[in-house]
């Protein structure tokens, strides 16, 4: 089985992170795979293991994205492919992404294609289902279970709070949810071996692309931090008078009622 | 000159960050309170090649450098420096030696299960009466046709309750001015006369383990002699430089934990309507702190570099251990002023990384036998 994996670098959201002129300071930031993608990274491994086949890992992203490409390789993936747009390419948004991607899967025969629920950083949740959408292919979003027997894919997905059972064949796009499993460490040998896996490395010109044609549809305006939390308030006094003064503040202050 | 990790070794800094964050630290108070050596989580380091980052991979080992060895010890120490003191002493004392000095048998047989972290060793040199002093050695190993027979009592060893394998060393004979000829040789901990006890109640490192061995007309194949019968002085003079990088490697993770316990309750306590972060007497303690972890960081880089590119590391390695613990100690006595009368409770976990750091200006070297030994490098 050819399985493919979209991953994204992202900032840990964990970690302190500075704003500034309205954009976000790659100085200090720590960089990881974004979460959600490296459950479709255990995902895609765990489904190589059963069927056979190998799995390669794609990212859209600048020189330094071959460290978490590397993590990829190190967790057990077969091959990775980083698509460098940082010469080419100013600006990008979820149009500019799932482009470049149609373009790299065009001539590619993927049975499976795993990506992550919404990557943290921007959290737009858009690129699977605009490239399966492009390929013309079938896509099912925040899985938590996915079972593959002959060419059908059986999936559960979340659904606000519910479970939803869903069956496909294949070729499918799905993306992945928190649930689905528990990504492994890399192991040392991993880590090792990973310096010998393939990476091929591809500029949007190898995909024969132009930047007009995969130009930004949206603009950023603005990003800033949200505001920072305010201390708690604790109310005294007799419970009757605090639950007055709490629907009181609800109403007038947090205008929530 | 280059101050950047490579891929691997930052692949390896966060893979241990990140495990020493969610597998280690949730037990660290529990493998102190309890004194426990967390078998568990050693079989999940072993797992990940943890136990085996110096060895080749052809040994069992994963083929990383002394570097990767030492950041990993540093991460891991940053959390549980009971995990962490045993963690180092099972690579670099337990097995290193017979990766150094060992034959491609001995190899084959004990090293493989040891770098892939399939079971733990232990190195056996301190006695009562001896330990820096290895010419004090009194356990002797006398041959009888084809085995040596051991006889003598070992304290203080790092793992041994959990070990399969001890490297003993003992007096095998005189060389011509009549000096006691120590040797080292590999016994397996399952052979007869072999007697391990671990009754210690320690102050700090509560969680790593620490035994007794006393060894009774042990009988093991001449086979087992681990390198140059007339050498082994020498050879844990290699042993212990290596070691050392560890040891520091560990007291600058625990300075680091410290550092991070006080600088974020700095952050947030609030005294005099302001947090104490704010206040130049705080923030003094937490630059030096900061500045001394960095420094002592840097020496055992440096150490460890010198080690992986087969330069002389021996007074770096000494540096480096002995600056690096005495910072773990600095730091975590300052991380609990900063705490003021929270620091002295359990359950801010700073007065176990004082307790901790203790252990490291002592193992493996005191830092007085660390003088010793840069005096020595500087012609003294």
């Amino acid at each position: 089985m050819d399985i493919y994996v979209l991953l994204k670098r992202t900032f840990d959201t964990e970690e302190k992170i500075n704003v500034s002129s309205g954009k976000i300071e790659d100085d200090g930031a720590e960089f990881i795979i974004n979460p959600y993608d490296e459950y479709a990274v255990e995902e895609a491994i765990n489904q190589r293991d059963v069927h056979g086949g190998e799995v390669t890992v794609v990212t859209v992203g600048e020189e330094e994205s071959e460290k978490q490409l590397r993590t990829a390789l190190a967790m057990g993936a077969d091959k990775a492919v980083l698509i460098n747009t940082e010469e080419d390419l100013d600006e990008g948004d979820q149009y500019t992404t799932s482009r470049i991607l149609e373009a790299y899967f065009k001539d590619k025969e993927a049975d499976l294609i795993l990506a992550g629920n919404v990557a943290i950083d921007e959290a737009s949740g858009q690129v699977g289902p605009r490239l399966a959408e492009l390929l013309g292919i079938s896509f099912i979003t925040t899985i938590t279970s996915l079972k593959i027997e002959d060419n059908n894919a059986f999936i559960e997905k979340d659904i606000e709070g519910d479970v939803e059972v869903v069956e496909s064949s294949l070729p499918l796009l799905v993306t992945c949810q928190q649930g689905l499993n528990e990504p492994r460490y890399p192991s040392l040998p991993g880590i090792m071996k990973a310096k010998k896996k393939p990476l091929e490395e591809l500029e949007i010109d190898d995909l024969d692309l132009d930047e007009d044609d995969i130009e930004a549809k949206t603009k950023t305006v603005e990003i800033f931090l949200p505001p920072e939390k305010e201390a708690g308030r604790v109310l005294e006094g007799d419970i009757g008078d605090q639950v007055e003064e709490l629907v009181s503040l609800l109403k007038n202050n947090a205008k929530v009622l | 000159m280059n101050f950047e990790l490579t891929k691997e070794q930052s692949m390896i800094k966060k893979m241990v960050k990140d495990f020493a964050d969610e597998v280690i630290q949730p037990r660290a108070i529990e493998i102190d309170e309890t004194a426990t050596f967390p078998a568990d989580i050693f079989d999940k380091m072993g797992e990940l090649g943890l136990l085996g980052i110096p060895f080749p991979e052809e040994l069992g080992g994963s083929g990383g450098d002394t570097l990767s060895y030492a950041l990993a010890v540093e991460e891991i120490g940053r959390v549980c420096g009971s995990t962490g003191l045993s963690y180092a002493a099972a690579v670099s004392l337990g097995a290193s030696p017979i990766y150094y000095f060992g034959t491609e048998e001995q190899k084959e047989l004990f090293l493989k299960p040891l770098a892939s972290g399939k079971s733990l060793g232990s190195f056996g040199l301190t006695e009562p009466n001896a330990g820096s002093d290895a010419g004090g050695t009194k356990t002797t190993a006398i041959i009888d046709g084809d085995d040596f027979v051991i006889n003598g009592e070992k304290c203080f060893i790092t793992n041994a309750s959990f070990a399969k394998t001890l490297i003993v060393t003992a007096v095998t004979g005189r060389n011509e001015k009549g000096r006691n000829i120590i040797s080292a040789i590999i016994v397996p901990t399952d052979t007869k006369g072999v007697s391990i006890s671990s009754e210690y109640k320690k102050m700090g490192v509560r969680g790593s383990d620490t035994a007794e061995i006393v060894l009774t007309d042990v009988r093991v194949p001449r086979a087992n002699l681990l390198g140059d019968p007339n050498k082994g002085f020498n050879q844990f003079l290699y042993t212990l430089d290596g070691g050392r990088i560890s040891i520091a490697a560990l007291g600058v993770g625990i300075a680091q934990g410290a550092l991070n316990k006080a600088l974020s309750y700095a952050k947030e306590r609030k005294q005099f309507g302001k947090t104490i972060s704010s206040f130049q007497a705080i923030q003094f303690k937490l630059a030096d702190m900061a500045m001394e972890i960095e420094l002592a960081r840097n020496m055992v880089h440096k150490a460890a570099w010198l080690k992986d590119k087969d330069k002389p590391f021996s007074k770096e390695a000494a540096y480096a251990k002995l600056y690096a613990t005495e910072t773990a100690f600095r730091a975590a006595n300052q991380a609990i002023q900063i705490h003021g009368g929270y620091g002295y409770m359990r359950e801010y976990e700073v007065e176990r990384y004082l307790r901790d750091a203790k252990l490291l200006e002592i193992g493996e070297g005191t830092s007085e036998v660390q003088r010793l030994v840069i005096a020595r490098q500087l012609g003294c």
